[in-house]
């Protein structure tokens, strides 16, 4: 796994590259440590606030541990009007946590997040980004086994 | 029934989008060509000529746009294409990213070229890593031909922050920086990316360009409606048949989208409502449906063309339960810069969610009416502006269904 420090260092001399660093980390790491806020703002040569501002101020961007996949469930509204909550309940129930919450494992995260741009096929869920259409709770195992 | 008509989806299913070659031998980068031997000045006014106007909301006059920037003198300015796609319902901009990812490509050029700029940022959102795939593989052939010139195109990667889709929340990201917009004036035409002058249109913009320099101004001015030329791309959603997208004159009504192309309501069922545009769009009755979709005969009708998302729902549908899950959606989505914004988004959540589970007081709708007044004029942005209007237009057009929520 590539080090937090050696990623920061690709992106450090890109104009406005933190965000693009912050992704970097994101695929190694799934999250982003703690540490490596810090270590960007050196690197970026901006206050550790600043850094800090901009890591949580995006939804796809997490600072501290979390699971390594990353499964969220859009509840804007026409995956909403289309089930969007009993994908959850089953979700949640198939995990054994709740929505927010990473499995003890660490090999699963749980998120809401709104319209993913799939909406074509609603409900739609994702794991890493990659997106399942037409979710049903019965297909839920399936897509889980993927990943474990 | 109304034809549907391909300009930005001129080469779907024709050909494969990672092949460059593919795309020059259907005629890929002749309009580039063409605009190079044209002055700046000229391929402003054929885009001006043709009256397109932006399809990534606001509806703002294109060719007048590069004009601003043109006019200004500068050792740098920027050409930025904006596919943060962020309102709910909407995946147009990643059909055609995905489809014919040179066409955007080429549009960029183009503008490049007339307002004299020689360098690109285009802004994909985060949920779309594998459009940004497509995107560098054809950024990478582009350069590998050398179509264009010198010209350069980066790709960024949003973050799952719908704000990031106004445009200077949009140029903040780019940046570096949270995605927080920026007081008005200046307008990133003067003064936009790094203080430059920068032009931030939306996909689907880009992606009339080229064939309006190929087939000219006045051709695609002849297409839809007189106010706002040409086609738009609509993604069909909700209770409707053919959960699809497709692309129709601007003078297409909105009947005729959800009955014709749409396939009418699943099961048979009555249609109740329908809101287009994307979740800040208002909700429109069966009243409305034979209106046509282009801006200002939408805007006529209290409601907008936005995005091009048609949200569809049946005569079962909750639209006091819906529009409590879009009060969530603005809430959330809501940078905080701004008081009225990031307080009214919180207060107007409480309420829809007191009088969906029947806890409101009497007196609340009216409140909620007031709320939404005094955000529209009184947010710093178009997020905040715009949130109130699904609440509004409901409670315009649906009020019994509140009423019936305090039985
Ligand atoms: C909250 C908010 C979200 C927006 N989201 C988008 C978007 O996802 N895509 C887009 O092209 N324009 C979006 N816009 C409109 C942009 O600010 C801007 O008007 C547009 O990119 C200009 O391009 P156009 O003239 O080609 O439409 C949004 C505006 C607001 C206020
Ligand atoms: S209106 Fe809302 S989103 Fe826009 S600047 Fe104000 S707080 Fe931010
Ligand atoms: S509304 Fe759920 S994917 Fe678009």
């Amino acid at each position: 796994m590539a080090n937090y420090q050696e990623i920061i260092d690709t992106y450090k001399d890109l104009p406005g590259g933190l965000i693009e660093a912050y992704h970097a980390i994101q695929r190694e790491y799934s999250y982003i440590p703690e540490e490596a806020v810090f270590a960007a703002a050196q690197a970026f040569n901006i206050p550790k606030a600043e850094a800090y501002g901009v890591a949580t101020f995006y939804s796809y961007l997490k600072v501290g541990k979390r699971g390594k996949n990353v499964i969220r469930i859009c509840e804007s509204a026409p995956c909403h009007i289309a089930g969007a909550d009993k994908v959850v309940a089953a979700l949640e129930k198939e995990l054994g946590i709740k929505m927010g919450e990473s499995t003890a494992d660490g090999v699963f995260a749980l998120e809401f997040a709104e319209c993913v741009g799939q909406c074509q096929a609603t409900p739609v869920i994702t794991v890493n980004c990659k997106p399942y259409f037409d979710v049903t709770p019965e297909k839920i195992p399936t897509i889980l086994a993927e990943y474990k | 029934m109304a034809e549907e008509m391909r300009i930005v989806l001129r080469n779907l299913d024709k050909i494969d989008p990672l092949k460059i070659d593919d795309y020059l031998a259907v005629g890929g980068y002749k309009s580039l060509q063409k605009a190079r031997t044209m002055s700046r000045l000229e391929v402003i006014e054929e885009v001006k000529k043709s009256g397109l106007r932006g399809r990534g909301g606001a509806g703002f006059n294109c060719g007048m746009k590069w004009s601003f920037s043109y006019n200004i003198d500068s050792d740098q300015k920027y050409v930025v294409c904006n596919a943060d796609e962020g309102e709910p319902g909407t995946y147009k901009d990643r059909i055609i990213m995905e489809n014919d990812p040179q066409t955007l490509l080429e549009g960029m050029a183009i503008c490049g070229y007339a307002i004299g700029s020689n360098k690109g940022y285009i802004y994909c959102r985060g949920e779309y890593p594998y459009v940004v795939e497509i995107l560098n593989q054809a950024i990478a052939q582009a350069k590998g031909k050398g179509v264009l010139g010198d010209f350069d195109i980066e790709v960024r990667m949003g973050a799952g922050a719908y704000v990031c889709g106004e445009e200077s929340a949009l140029i903040e990201s780019i940046e570096g920086h949270r995605g927080e917009p920026r007081f008005k004036p200046p307008f990133p035409p003067v003064e936009g990316l790094w203080g430059k002058p920068t032009i931030v249109n939306n996909v689907e913009t880009f992606a009339n360009i080229p064939v309006i320099l190929e087939k000219g101004g006045d051709w695609y001015k002849g297409i839809g409606a007189a106010s706002y030329p040409g086609t738009k791309v609509l993604t069909l959603t909700g209770d409707v048949v053919n959960r699809t997208f497709v692309e129709v004159p601007t003078n297409t009504t909105i009947r005729e989208v959800i009955y014709g192309f749409g396939g009418g309501i699943i099961g048979g069922k009555n249609f109740k409502a329908v809101q287009i545009g994307g979740t800040s769009g208002g909700f429109i009755p069966e009243a409305f449906l034979d209106t046509p979709i282009d801006f200002d005969s939408m805007t006529a009708i209290g409601a907008v063309l936005g995005s091009g998302a048609v949200f569809v729902m049946d005569e079962t549908r909750d639209i006091v339960d819906v529009v409590e899950r879009i009060a969530k959606f603005f809430e959330h989505e809501s940078c905080g810069k701004c008081t009225p914004c990031r307080e009214g988004t919180k207060r107007m959540h409480e309420m829809m969610h007191n009088v969906n589970s029947g806890t409101a007081r009497a007196g609340d709708l009216d409140l909620m009416e007031k709320l939404g007044g005094v955000m529209g004029v009184a947010c710093l942005c178009g997020l905040g502006q715009a949130a109130p209007a699904p609440v509004l237009t409901t409670l315009k057009h649906f009020r019994t269904d509140y009423a019936a929520k305090f039985n």
